[in-house]
């Protein structure tokens, strides 16, 4: 199964990023044989609207199941909904520690955004 | 003749040189049909002071996409043509988003289907009246709407080329002050001798520089703050068309919603005197017909 997490570097040491829409990095990572793959998400880190709508069009083309982020605003909530993703906010650590708590069940999906949108 | 009264700081009286400069005007010269197109929708203020009688008043909208689930094969044309994400396609029938929606159309011209046609989202109201000789329109943007510019647009529609039209134009340097700006003869800066006055008068001077529109500074409450707004204007070669004083007397009359060309003695024949000033600056002779 493939999730994408929101990263603030390459590697899996990395602390996750807080952020969805504007996340550093995504790191896409198979739990099915433990392979990542570093997506960049540098174009909506600069966008002027709609960064959270971007970013989850970018991740239902990675074929992700999951995505994993510390919050998640109203618009990229839904989009990502219509792409039957399901999403885990809330959480902090290293992507290497939250992949350990997510294989081991820990994590649960929200059922709706956690925080509130941007003003535009 | 198109004067619009802008700002980048907020606060330094734009409302009170659009409202008195055109009390002024339409009491004074009888040729000369005056308009006050109040175009900072945001929290409109010119009718608090003209107390016009309104006499239309219509809801304007802005044009978004509704997609016909029926006819849309999921090709995701639209969503990529998209530059405000305001229509997403997933792969699925598409969702939209209205508040982000620009009103272009290009969606609907791009989709291969017919698929998309529009419908109207309100942003706000527009409302027309008269206030004695002084023909009024202001829009009222609608509460919680970020969108400013579609209604700026339609205010100023009653641009009237032939008599004086004067814009009353939001505070700032970004869209909506460039919509309500531009088409303008002239643009008076109004600011206040104090470091912020000057940080954003700096900014508003670059804009209206880009936008090539004749300008100069009106320093308002010139006796407070410092020398440093017209050491800048000196050095850059601006016009400082009128300096007003930090009286009280304006200050009283403001809050109580009157025109301080009533409360202070001269003052009508100073605002006069800058206008034929600007119509001067702006090639034109205050004898003609503007």
């Amino acid at each position: 199964m493939k999730v994408v997490l929101t990263s603030s570097g390459e590697s899996l040491d990395s602390p996750l990023d807080p952020r969805f829409g504007r996340a550093q990095k995504f790191i896409l990572f198979d739990t099915d044989n433990n392979e990542h793959q570093v997506v960049d998400n540098s174009q909506n880190l600069n966008a002027a609207q709609g960064a959270g709508i971007q970013a989850a069009q970018n991740v239902s083309r990675l074929n992700a199941e999951y995505v994993i982020t510390g919050h998640c605003g109203p618009k990229a909530f839904r989009t990502l909904q219509a792409a039957g993703i399901k999403v885990i906010v809330g959480v902090e650590g290293t992507v290497a520690e939250v992949i350990e708590k997510f294989k081991a069940g820990k994590l649960t999906p929200t059922e709706a955004s956690d925080v509130e949108g941007h003003w535009i | 003749m198109i004067i619009t009264i802008a700002s980048g700081k907020g606060g330094t009286g734009k409302t009170t040189v659009a409202t008195n400069l055109a009390v002024s005007i339409s009491s004074s010269i009888d040729n000369t049909p005056v308009w006050v197109l109040d175009c900072d929708v945001e929290e409109p203020n010119c009718h608090l002071f003209l107390k016009p009688e309104i006499y239309t008043s219509e809801a304007v909208g802005v044009p978004v996409p509704k997609v016909d689930k029926e006819k849309c094969t999921a090709c995701g044309k639209c969503g990529q043509f998209c530059e405000y994400s305001a229509i997403v396609a997933l792969k699925t029938v598409p969702i939209t988003f209205p508040e982000l929606c620009h009103g272009c159309g290009g969606c609907s011209l791009i989709c291969p289907e017919g698929a998309i046609s529009e419908t109207k989202r309100r942003v706000g109201m527009l409302e027309k009246g008269q206030s004695g000789d002084i023909g009024f329109v202001h829009g009222r943007l609608r509460v919680g709407e970020a969108m400013s510019p579609p209604l700026i647009r339609a205010v100023k529609k009653f641009v009237f080329k032939k008599g004086l039209t004067l814009i009353d134009a939001p505070p700032g340097t970004s869209c909506p002050v460039i919509e309500a700006i531009k088409g303008s003869d002239f643009v008076i800066l109004v600011t206040e001798p104090t470091p912020f006055g000057l940080n954003d008068l700096t900014l508003a001077v670059d804009m209206v520089k880009q936008l090539n529109i004749p300008f100069g500074v009106l320093i308002n409450r010139a006796d407070i703050g410092d020398n440093r707004v017209s050491e800048y204007c000196q050095a850059e070669g601006i016009p400082i068309l009128l300096q007003i004083p930090d009286n009280r007397k304006i200050a009283e009359a403001y809050s109580r919603g009157m025109m301080i060309v009533d409360v202070v003695p001269g003052l009508r024949e100073t605002f006069m005197d800058l206008y034929f000033r600007i119509k001067k600056m702006c090639g034109q002779q205050h004898n003609e017909e503007a």
